[in-house]
């Protein structure tokens, strides 16, 4: 077997993050509040973990207001596609292989 | 081992969430059936009460004979978007979801525009008298809508907008069984749909 556990990308470890992407992925954007309804997290819990992920120049993100209350929209970069996309082929040929 | 149960979960979550993030899957199919039988009861109404059945595209009928027939078809839509606003509301309570969000708002906003063409569409031809293209013109916008939808909820939508895309050029076509047509897309079909999505989905 030539693909190891260490070629799971450290980001997704974490299940919140691995949602945020998988949202992410098959949507234009989503502002905050979408994404935490989808992932039932906390506000301060969703916020670092998006942190984390737009450090990683995975997800991009646009602030503007809607009536008068700030509003951040969140979208998937193309690093973030392609980083994404692999852990997936990733996950499966591990599955595949121990099947 | 348990890694592996761990992957499998991983992508179990990625699927569902993907589906939750871009499909509103609360939609009530038990509505669809109701919107069936509302639709049946109004083309009968209409055919008993005020002889509606239209056998050319010119309507022979004056807009005050018409007008019934108007007032029983807005009724018919009344009843069944509240009905799917109410058993949808309580299909997305039950599973903890909130039936205002970006989901519903993105399936609202892109059937309402095919719908609100044809319901503009449909109104110019009620004023200007050509009657007997009104079934035919409400299927195929009808139709349209339910296709777009079908991307936003359940796949299943396509299909049965493809087949009121279908029974409205009929209806066109063969204007004398436009009412007919009319009563299989918007009454039996529906009733067949909403059936198929409560016994599949809903149980």
């Amino acid at each position: 077997m030539n693909i190891s556990f260490d070629d799971l990308h450290k980001a997704f470890e974490s299940r919140i993050r691995l949602g945020i992407m998988s949202a992410l992925a098959v949507n234009d954007f989503l502002d905050f509040n979408a994404l935490k309804e989808f992932l039932d997290a906390t506000d301060g819990n969703l916020a670092t973990h998006i942190k984390k992920l737009e450090q990683l120049g995975f997800v991009d993100s646009k602030k503007s207001f809607v009536d008068n209350k700030p509003n951040t929209k969140y979208q998937i970069t193309k690093e973030g596609k392609t980083a994404f996309e692999d852990h997936l082929k990733v996950l499966e040929t591990i599955i595949n292989s121990q099947k | 081992m348990n890694k592996h149960q761990n992957h499998i979960q991983d992508l179990a979550e990625i699927r569902s969430m993907m589906e939750r993030s871009s499909k509103f899957m609360s939609l009530s199919g038990l509505s669809g059936a109701l919107a069936g039988i509302y639709a049946l009861a109004g083309v009968f109404l209409a055919y008993t009460m005020y002889d509606f059945n239209p056998t050319e595209i010119i309507s022979s009928k004056s807009i005050f004979e018409v007008s019934g027939v108007v007032v029983i078809a807005l009724l018919v839509l009344v009843f069944s978007v509240s009905s799917a606003v109410y058993l949808s509301y309580r299909k997305a309570t039950s599973k903890g979801e909130n039936i205002w969000n970006a989901t519903s708002r993105r399936l609202l906003l892109n059937v309402s525009i095919p719908l609100l063409a044809g319901a503009g569409l449909s109104l110019v031809l009620f004023l200007k008298g050509i009657d007997g293209l009104i079934p035919s013109v409400t299927l195929l916008f009808y139709g349209v809508a339910l296709y777009s939808a079908g991307i936003f909820s359940y796949r299943e939508i396509k299909v049965l907008g493809i087949i009121q895309v279908i029974l409205g050029l009929l209806a066109a076509y063969f204007v004398s069984y436009a009412l007919i047509l009319w009563a299989l897309g918007f009454g039996i079909a529906h009733i067949i749909y909403g059936t198929y999505i409560h016994i599949r989905h809903e149980r």
